[in-house]
This record gives C-alpha cells, sequence and structure tokens, in this order.
C-alpha cells in the first residue's frame, strides 16, 4: 500500500467558486486541510492612495468600486466621514433617502450572495431566481441615479437628487411587441416610489419561494449545518462583523446600537444565530432580507409624504442649481471653484462607521485643512472575514472550503481595495 | 457625548502615566502613547472591565511626510492674482516622527470607540505586534508593513499581502509616486512579461489646496478647546 502524502493544491485565482481574484494555497491531508493561505492583491487598485491625489467629491465614484455589489452604502460611509468633519447634517428628506436605498442594497447584496453561494453548492435555480430579483432593484438605481452600478449618488449634505416622479418604461422593440411591452410597465405607471411599493409586496413571497428551496432542503443541510462554525468569542477576537457575527450569537448592529441617519426612526428586528455555522449565517442573511423590505416600506411612506430638499443650501460644499448657475454671477463662481478646487475640510481626523450588508464598513479620514483627504483608510467588512478563512477551513474538506468563501460574502473589490 | 467624557477621564485616571495625550474631536476619542507602551495599554484596554474593548475593529498607517504641505500658495493671493503653483510648499509637520499606526477599538459591552495612535520612533519604524491581544490585528499589520514599511515586532508571519509577488518599496509613502516605478507589458521579442521604468510623468490635475476659512474656524475653535 502507497502512503497518502500531504500535499498542497492551489485554488484560484481563476476558479468560479473563488467569488472573484482570491488565490488560495491549501495544505492538504487526503481531503482535509491542514492550512488555508489566502493570497489576495490581485484586485489591489490602491483606491487610498488613488483618493489621496483627488478632491473630496470626485472620489465618491471610487467607493462605488470598492464592493461593488453593495454600492451606495460604500458611499454612505465616506459621505458620513466627510459630514462629520464639516459638522453639517443633511436634510432629512436626504437622510431617508439614503436609509431607503441602503436597505435595497442590502437586499441586493444578499440576493448576490444567496445566488451565487447556493450556486457554488450546487443549487442551479437559485442563481436565476436570484437574479430575476435584482433587474427590479437595479432599475430602481437607474431611475434614482441615472447608473445601474456605480451610483454615485451620496453627496457630502445630501443626496444628488430628488427620486424621480415617472419611473422609467420599457419601449416596443423587435423583440416585444406593445401587448408585451404593456404588461411588463405594469408596475412602472406610476413613480418610482410607486415602483419600489410594489417590489416589496411581492417580494416577501420571493423569499417564501427561495426558503422552500433551501431551508429544509437536505442537500443543502449537509452541505451547510456544522460547517465553518465560529464561537462568539473567536468571533470577536478576529474583528467580524455584521452578518458574521450575528450568525454566531453576537447581537450587535450598528443600526441599532450607534444608529446613523434616520435609523432610530425604524423599527425592524435584528436577527441572531445561536451555532454560528453556515447555516445559521444564512438564516440570518434571509431574515435580515425581510427585514430590510420592512425598512424600505417604511422609508417609501415617510418620502410619499414629506416632499422638500434633499441637499443642503450651503454652496460652499453642495452646488447651486443649474438655472442659478447660468443667471447668477455668485453661484456661477460657487460652481466653479466647487467642480475645479473643490472644498476644504478642517484639519482632523474621524472615523465613521455604518452596518454595511457585509458588516462594519467603516472609512477613517485624516485632513489637513486641505480640498483632498489626507489619508483614507477604508475599512472594509470582507478583510477580516478572509484572514479568519484558515481557522474556519481547518480540519474541513476541500468542497467545504467553497462553502466557507460563499458564507464569507467575499467580494474582492473591498477585500483588495 | 457624556460616556465619552466619563471613558477620557477613566483613561487619564487609569493610564496617566504613558499617556501623552488625550482628546476629543468630533465626538471621538483619540488616545496617544509612545510605542513602547502600546502593548501594555492595549492589553489594559481590553481586559480592564471598566474599558472592555474587546474587538479590534481596523489598524492602520498613516505617513505624516507632506501633512500640512499645500501645493498652492493663497494667503495673499488676492493681491498678487492667483499663481498655478504644483510644487510642493513645505509646511510644518505637526509631530517630528514620520509613521503613525492607528488602532480603532470597539466595545461591544460598553458600546464604545476609542482611537489608539502612536508615533513610531526608528528608521525603520518598528512598534510592537498585537495580534496576541486582538487575532484580527493579524492581516491589518501586514497591510501596513506591506503599504507603509512598518515593522510590527513579534508578528508571527509578517510578509507582503496587497502588493505583487516581487514588488519593491512601500507605495503608499508620500514619496512613492502615485503612477508607481515600473510598469509591466509582454514582450514579444523575449517571450514573457517583464518589468521596465514607467514611461508617463507624474502630474498635478488639482493642486492640493488648504484653506483656513472663515466658516470653519469658529467651529475648530470649538472642537479643539474641549
Amino acid at each position: 500500500m502507497s502512503e497518502i502524502q500531504n500535499y498542497t493544491i492551489n485554488f484560484g485565482p481563476q476558479h468560479p467558486a473563488a467569488h472573484g481574484v482570491l488565490r488560495l494555497v491549501l495544505e492538504m491531508d487526503g481531503e482535509v486541510i491542514e492550512r488555508a493561505d489566502p493570497h489576495i492583491g490581485l484586485l489591489h487598485r490602491a483606491t487610498e492612495k488613488l483618493a489621496e491625489s483627488k478632491p473630496y467629491n470626485q472620489n465618491i465614484g471610487y467607493m462605488d468600486r470598492l464592493d461593488y455589489v453593495s454600492m451606495m452604502c460604500n458611499e454612505h460611509g465616506y459621505v458620513m466621514a466627510i459630514e462629520k468633519l464639516l459638522g453639517i447634517k443633511p436634510p432629512v428628506r436626504a437622510q431617508y433617502i439614503r436609509v431607503m436605498f441602503d436597505e435595497i442594497t442590502r437586499i441586493l447584496n444578499h440576493l448576490l450572495w444567496l445566488a451565487a453561494h447556493a450556486l457554488d453548492i450546487g443549487a442551479m435555480t437559485m442563481f436565476l431566481y436570484c437574479f430575476r430579483e435584482r433587474e427590479d432593484l437595479l432599475d430602481c438605481y437607474e431611475a434614482a441615479s441615472g447608473a445601474r452600478m456605480h451610483a454615485t449618488y451620496y453627496r457630502p449634505g445630501g443626496v444628488y437628487r430628488d427620486l424621480p416622479a415617472q419611473m422609467p418604461k420599457y419601449k416596443a422593440s423587435r423583440w416585444h411587441n406593445a401587448k408585451e411591452i404593456a404588461k411588463m410597465n405594469e408596475n412602472r405607471e406610476g413613480s418610482l416610489l410607486d415602483f419600489i411599493w410594489d417590489f416589496t409586496d411581492r417580494f416577501p413571497k420571493r423569499i417564501d419561494e427561495y426558503e422552500t428551496l433551501l431551508t429544509d432542503n437536505r442537500i443543502w443541510k449537509q452541505r451547510t449545518v456544522g460547517i465553518g462554525v465560529v464561537s462568539k468569542e473567536r468571533a470577536l477576537q478576529l474583528g467580524f462583523s455584521g452578518p458574521m457575527l450575528r450568525g454566531s450569537g453576537v447581537a450587535w448592529d450598528l443600526r441599532k446600537t450607534q444608529p446613523y441617519a434616520v435609523y432610530e426612526a425604524m423599527n425592524f428586528e435584528i436577527p441572531i444565530g445561536t451555532e454560528g455555522d453556515c447555516y445559521d449565517r444564512y438564516l440570518v442573511r434571509i431574515e435580515e432580507m425581510r427585514q430590510s423590505t420592512h425598512i424600505v416600506r417604511q422609508c417609501v411612506n415617510w418620502l410619499r409624504q414629506n416632499p422638500g430638499p434633499v441637499m443642503l443650501e450651503n454652496h460652499k460644499i453642495a452646488p447651486p442649481s443649474r438655472i442659478a448657475m447660468k443667471q447668477d454671477m455668485e453661484s456661477l463662481i460657487h460652481h466653479f471653484k466647487l467642480f475645479s478646487e473643490g472644498y476644504s475640510l478642517p484639519k482632523g481626523e474621524a472615523y465613521a462607521a455604518l452596518e454595511h450588508p457585509k458588516g462594519e464598513f467603516g472609512v477613517y479620514l485624516v485632513s489637513d485643512g486641505a480640498n483632498k483627504p489626507y489619508r483614507v483608510k477604508i475599512r472594509a467588512a470582507g478583510f477580516p472575514h478572509l484572514a479568519a478563512l484558515d481557522e474556519m477551513a481547518r480540519g474541513h474538506m476541500l468542497a467545504d472550503v467553497v462553502a466557507i468563501i460563499g458564507t464569507q460574502d467575499i467580494v474582492f473589490g473591498e477585500v483588495d481595495r | 457625548m457624556d460616556s465619552l467624557r466619563q471613558l477620557s477621564n477613566q483613561i487619564e485616571e487609569k493610564l496617566s502615566d504613558k499617556l501623552q495625550s488625550c482628546k476629543i474631536a468630533f465626538e471621538e476619542l483619540t488616545i496617544e502613547v509612545l510605542p513602547e507602551h502600546i502593548v501594555d495599554v492595549c492589553y489594559l484596554l481590553r481586559d480592564d472591565p471598566i474599558f472592555h474593548f474587546e474587538m479590534l475593529i481596523d489598524l492602520c498607517g498613516v505617513d505624516y511626510l507632506h501633512y500640512g504641505e499645500s501645493e498652492w500658495e493663497t494667503g495673499g493671493a488676492t493681491k498678487k492674482g492667483f499663481s498655478r503653483g504644483v510644487g510642493s510648499l513645505n509646511g510644518n509637520p505637526e509631530s517630528p516622527h514620520r509613521f503613525a499606526v492607528v488602532y480603532h477599538l470597539l466595545s461591544i459591552q460598553n458600546n464604545q470607540r476609542i482611537r489608539l495612535k502612536t508615533f513610531a520612533q526608528n528608521d525603520p519604524p518598528v512598534v510592537s505586534s498585537v495580534v496576541p491581544i486582538w487575532n484580527s490585528a493579524n492581516w491589518y499589520e501586514r497591510e501596513a508593513f506591506d503599504l507603509f514599511g512598518i515593522l510590527f515586532e513579534g508578528h508571527p508571519d509578517l510578509r507582503r499581502i496587497l502588493t505583487d509577488y516581487g514588488f519593491i518599496g512601500h507605495p503608499f509613502r508620500k514619496d512613492f509616486p502615485l503612477i508607481g516605478q515600473v510598469e509591466m507589458r509582454y514582450s514579444a521579442k523575449e517571450q514573457r512579461v517583464i518589468y521596465e521604468p514607467v514611461s508617463i510623468s507624474p502630474r498635478t490635475l488639482v493642486p492640493k489646496t488648504i484653506r483656513n476659512d472663515n466658516r470653519y474656524i469658529e467651529q475648530q475653535g470649538s472642537v479643539i478647546d474641549e
């Protein structure tokens, strides 16, 4: 009999289950993982260094590209840090819009996570189902900001513009005749808020569908129950946050404990797990989608009743309107200075954190009084999670590594920055 | 705000001999200690039941080389007219030391945050590792080493993390050019990917301008006085 030797295998960077460009060096004993060494940085773009060379507002677009499945939440963290240093507070309507889009983003993120995670473990249908719902939410992004993914919608002092009164509609084409188009446009007759409201009506039933497929599925349970268990103490020690921390039974959510924007006015619950395994984290995220839907509905109700400004009137920070700019000398000067030099922040440092779909997203901003940040440090939620991969994967089988990468909800845009 | 002030008083009481500064600005508490005390202070912050900072949220390096330096003179500009200066004008750095390591701690039990700062004094900069205190520091310290060249004494595995295999230099240092030192391309002649010095020259699109704006002075003053 020949002896089984330890050997090292290379997982990724071009592996569909690596969720991007993760290179994983695995030391195996047979099919059991002895040590996992993630090599990251293949998507490193030096966002933080680039940000140091640009005026504050020009960096908002970079934030979208960090965690490219939860775009607006990243922007929110960055503008919150700037607002903290400037000592300004956006109008209430802008804060409601932000909360609404933060939660839409959370659903977007969790849908993609569920789609990819299920696909990795072998449930192909989930991928198609989740992308069907993502399509509607990306349409909301597009209606509000003009871009389906990299929105650049939030600004220090509010949001770029108010929500549109008319949801964009499909037009007849070679592939869809007028009758089909009328059916597709059924829920797009009203405003964006009407469309979102209609979505929140439909969505809980869709979550039920996902759960029918997965929650009691024997294969799903075999692949996730008892896999990648992290105890409460270890989760804290390893710097986990978000669903990874809540899955281990720590009731910690920044939306509740350190509320920002208008989360204090929102009514929602925080799900937590008990075992700290992949299955618990799955349940936590599913419940978070339901709670997010609930928050979105509260925001839509408020936004329908309370029209108002969505941007501060302070033209040292927020640009004047196009019409004012063309007619008024002072507005023209403000506009010119804002878009050439930008605004200066007072000297100091600030850390703004928010509950990102993946965990705590923080921006540490150091300003020396200039029109550009002196140093931006982005605290990405996925970074400490991936660092714990070695500990979580040890002793598991090779196929479980895929489940663990999936449950960590890794996106390389934010891990590598 | 009150709980922050209370925390600040408790820290001053417990750490009086090791504390260099302790101030509240922008509703955040920042304390500064010497690098030789960092491990003691971290153990105290984690284990003392009053503080109970069980989580290291973030650790990063900061390079203060060009802090407060402007690329465009603005003072008195209205008398002489604006000029477009893009060279670096010497300012006066706040600290004589170049590299700082900044720790952000979170106490879940007390729902409090604190920022801990230490200036590395040697060259190359060396700071003790806090991996035994918070395991999450492992990758953060590797990152700070990779990007700033700060060495962490006692780190179990201080390798580069974000940059390419075989990378030379520490890219987030302020004297490292934004466009980098080398670029790579496929050489058809040598039939492999080769590195060569960058062919583009760096330029400043928007000069860094420091304005002591009146609209912030009042607010800044009130923050600093605290």
